[in-house]
């Protein structure tokens, strides 16, 4: 009778649901198909779309080998904390220097990792720029002009996003660089987070903030995601270069420890060289990354705007290895109680908000 | 002169056990004056409308401003969103049918019997309906997570349960947690344990008196419980959000590729997975209120 | 009687042992590891974790927020729960309906729909930002989407309650010449308190936990528009675990707190109930 049957139904569907999230549970050996997981920071989702399917092609052709990528994305320091509570990443494409080496120092990559790719694990750079309203209506040029005033700021959390981290950094830097005082630098911090009327999580969900829900008048990210935005706004948003801006460094890594265990090893390192392919090289420039390798960055560079980009060394004048360099940015920038702290207590004051 | 009531079981968790047809003001001392009935059924149209009504129509819109054509292409046409809704599809039920077992033995601990620590006991089921998801899923990370020993072992021997689909299910599980239990113990209690005595003196076993008495009573609020305790299961957001890992095509439920294809700029299929969502919220108070009837001519 | 001695009734061990398993399995342990975890810390890096001014600016916008929506669900809902019950209305069992909406709704579809409505060019934020009035990042859209996922928990708590009520006492304070606004406010009102303070206390409880709508809505400004959820979340993206399990312990105090409350609202609005 009808509800025997549904009764039966129900039983078997459980029973099923619960094997297959039991079976789940298992790592295992995909047979043939060699499975590898991509933790990545947020703005590299197409980006790396295309270069999966393209290195899927490669393998299955040169080598005979079926390799399915996955993809996972969020911001770089959220990434970094995933894979060191257990996210199983084969390879890590996060955003800055210390998000990988923090996963080196939970002992998942191993020493000198930087080293093991070429250009020091860099396959491309990028840098970060500004977004404005088309026609540019708060004439906004270059860093001063985000401390005028009427000039709303959009830009995510420095503490989660590794795009939040370069802003900073590229803002600070622009005062230093330009023969200001660390005292002058930390004023316009102040006057640029005050000026940010939303904080998100991640890259990506700052120019959801800024183009999608527009608010805010100028979109401090990075170039390639100010490429990508000004095309899916279809003439309602432009990119202003700054004359100085932060040369960011996306480094990529190999997560050694999860990769040799499940054996992927050799496929996660193959993938990684792969992105120093002429093919690679010029998807990256495709999608608005600067390609590290010299030919493909000849033949693509008339597309990206010119500015200079300063590296981080010199705000840490004296440091000379990046473990150094990253500790005293951190410590002086991002971790608890550092600079971004105190300017956002000071801004928003200790106590009730209102 | 009296009111007709129904059967009712004051349950403020969403039970509405109110007969809505047979209440009206028998007599003029009841009636309240005509400005202020216009007044109050004003406001409610203006809150429900508000409130409820206009961002269910706005999900649908949304989700169709493309065109019919583009809205199925959305949903099915997307391969990450097909393995969302299957996820879930796996990971709500298996939560649910967890709670369900649990939720039918300590209704009969409780109802049925007396001992101590049986008040702790009930406090301690009503738990997990104060905590935030997010707290819930920052839990199971710190006991199931690289940071533990217990998931360094896991780790060890190859199994993974954070950031793969059994994480999902233990966050989930443990927000729904109290919703089946919630709905049958006063039921149980309601029911009394005659029939259940009448059974056992007439030889039967416990698992017989169980299937045959017990069960069947208890048959229409079960059903109750596990459609609300689905709902919730299926809509969950915050617990899933922490202990996911958000990996496209594995471990985004529908509610986190929601999140996921609204920043992708896909702004239709974000209102398109929303408005699958929606839909069995729906179907869910359609049943609910099917079932409500039946729970209180029981 | 209601319970029978475990000697009559079968049973008692294996239902016993199974809930009890169950929920030091799913619930008890994992709260412990939180607790433990979070002792980790020496007393002063606690106290600066979970009661710093960021914490304690969370924490007053969660409860301030949470707060105000239940207050504003017990006039709304004492609002529609009266007109349910009284009066008849067209469409009164569409609305009857949707009053259970905000409950099987996900909230992050909740979220998205009130962001994407109150947004500048939103459905209705086209009309509210002219007049100066902003919704969506703002204190105010926190405010509105709790009072979404708790309206029905007021409604559904008066409904019975005022359904059941005996008509004798009305009739009876109209016969000795009440107006119906004197009758409402010491003769029916006096019954009506203990469901709408058993709503509002679950409408709170709710409000202070939610997650998924707030996020999408709010702007998430520390000290602003970061509600403790959020802050717990944003510490572990950075990684401090301990820390945030500190801010969680807070939590878990405030909702043990909460749930206290509630038992005890619970039971003097059920007086009749064993």
């Amino acid at each position: 009778m009808l509800q025997r049957l549904f009764l039966i139904f129900v039983g078997v569907y459980l029973a099923g649901a619960t094997c297959w999230v039991l079976w789940s549970a298992r790592v295992r050996d995909n047979g043939s198909t060699i499975q590898l997981l991509n933790a990545a920071c947020d703005p590299t989702r197409e980006l790396w779309r295309e270069i999966n399917t393209r290195f899927a092609e490669h393998m299955q052709r040169d080598r005979g080998e079926t390799v399915a990528i996955r993809q996972s994305h969020g911001g770089s320091s959220s990434q970094a904390r995933a894979v060191i509570d257990g996210l199983d990443a084969d390879v890590v494409t996060l955003a800055l220097w210390s998000d990988t080496n923090a996963i080196h120092k939970a002992g998942l990559i191993e020493e000198s990792w930087e080293d093991h790719l070429p250009n020091r694990s860099l396959p491309f750079v990028s840098t970060i720029v500004f977004v404005v309203r088309k026609g540019n209506p708060k004439g906004i040029k270059d860093w001063p002009d985000l401390a005028k005033p009427d000039v709303k700021v959009i830009t995510p959390n420095p503490k989660t996003s590794g795009n939040g981290k370069w802003s900073l950094l590229a803002a600070y830097g622009s005062v230093i660089l330009r023969g200001g005082s660390e005292a002058d630098a930390e004023q316009f911090l102040e006057k640029l987070f005050g000026s940010v009327p939303v904080l998100d999580t991640s890259a990506r969900a700052a120019t959801m903030t800024f183009s999608q829900k527009k608010i805010g008048d100028v979109h401090l990210t990075w170039e390639n995601e100010a490429f990508l935005e000004v095309a899916e706004a279809k003439g309602e948003l432009e990119i202003i270069r700054p004359a100085i801006s932060v040369l960011a460094e996306p480094h990529v890594a190999v997560v050694t420890a999860n990769a040799r265990r499940k054996g992927t090893f050799a496929a996660a390192e193959a993938y990684m060289r792969f992105t120093y392919t002429p093919e690679a090289q010029d998807l990256i420039a495709k999608h608005h990354y600067r390609p590290t390798d010299p030919e493909a960055w000849e033949r693509h560079k008339d597309e990206f705007g010119t500015l200079e980009m300063f590296d981080v060394a010199k705000l840490t004048p004296g440091m000379n290895n990046p473990g150094d360099i990253w500790a005293e940015l951190n410590r002086r920038f991002f971790s608890e109680g550092a600079l971004f702290d105190s300017i956002y207590t000071r801004l928003h004051g200790g106590g009730k908000a209102k | 002169m009296q009111n007709d009531s129904a059967a009712v079981a004051p349950a403020a968790d969403g039970n509405s056990a109110v007969d809505l047809a047979s209440f009206q003001p028998r007599s003029q001392a009841r009636k309240d004056p005509r400005w202020v009935r216009y007044l109050l059924v004003g406001t409610t149209y203006l809150v429900i409308g508000l409130l409820v009504a206009v961002p269910l129509a706005h999900v649908f819109f949304q989700a169709f401003s493309a065109g019919v054509g583009a809205y199925f292409q959305k949903l099915l046409g997307d391969k990450d969103t097909l393995h969302a809704i299957f996820l879930t599809l796996m990971v709500s039920p298996v939560a649910v049918a967890m709670n369900v077992v649990f939720g039918i033995a300590a209704a009969w601990a409780i109802a049925r019997f007396e001992f101590p620590g049986r008040a702790l006991l009930v406090s301690l089921i009503d738990l997990p309906m104060s905590i935030s998801p997010v707290v819930a899923g920052l839990v199971f990370m710190l006991v199931l997570g690289l940071q533990s020993s217990l998931g360094q072992w896991l780790r060890e021997h190859g199994w993974q349960i954070i950031f793969a689909p059994p994480g999902l299910v233990l966050a989930t599980a443990f927000i729904t947690f109290p919703l089946v239990a919630r709905e049958l113990v006063p039921l149980l209690e309601a029911e009394g344990a005659d029939e259940e005595m009448a059974a056992l003196s007439l030889g039967a076993n416990g698992w017989a008196m169980f299937w045959r008495v017990t069960l069947p009573n208890l048959r229409w609020g079960l059903l109750y419980g596990i459609i609300l305790c689905n709902a919730r299961a299926m809509g969950e957001f915050g617990a899933v959000h922490v202990v996911s890992g958000r990996i496209s095509g594995q471990t985004d439920t529908l509610p986190l590729r929601v999140e996921k294809l609204f920043q992708e700029y896909d702004i239709q299929g974000a209102f398109a997975a929303a408005s699958v969502l929606t839909l069995v919220a729906i179907l869910t108070l359609i049943g609910k209120s099917l079932l409500e009837r039946k729970v209180h001519q029981g | 009687m209601r319970t029978i001695t475990r000697r009559v009734l079968p049973g008692f061990g294996l239902t016993l042992g199974l809930s009890v398993t169950y929920l030091s399995l799913l619930v008890l342990i994992p709260l412990t590891a939180c607790v433990v975890k979070s002792l980790d810390l020496t007393l002063e890096e606690f106290m600066r974790a979970a009661w710093s001014p960021r914490a304690r600016a969370a924490y007053w916008l969660t409860f301030e927020c949470a707060l105000i929506a239940a207050l504003i669900n017990i006039v709304l809902g004492l609002v529609v729960s009266w007109t349910l019950v009284r009066y008849k209305f067209p469409f009164k069992t569409l609305i009857d309906a949707l009053v259970d909406v905000p409950l099987a709704l996900p909230t992050a579809v909740t979220g998205l729909v009130y962001a994407s409505l109150y947004v500048k060019g939103g459905w209705l934020g086209q009309f509210l930002t002219p007049l100066g009035i902003e919704v969506a990042y703002t204190k105010l859209g926190i405010v509105l989407v709790l009072i979404f996922t708790g309206f029905p928990f007021v409604v559904r708590s008066v409904q019975p309650v005022l359904a059941e009520l005996d008509s004798d006492e009305e009739e009876a304070a109209a016969v000795m010449g009440s107006s119906r606004w004197h009758t409402f406010r010491h003769v029916i009102f006096p019954h009506l308190l203990p469901p709408l303070l058993s709503g509002f206390t679950l409408a709170f409880a709710r409000g202070v936990g939610e997650y998924g709508s707030v996020v999408f809505i709010s702007s998430n400004m520390p000290f602003k528009t970061e509600i403790a959820a959020v802050l717990i979340v944003s510490r572990l993206e950075e990684f401090a675990y301990r820390e945030a399990a500190a801010v969680a312990v807070v939590m878990l105090g405030f909702s043990f707190v909460l749930l206290v409350l509630i038992s005890l609202a619970e039971r003097w609005s059920q007086p009749h109930a064993k």
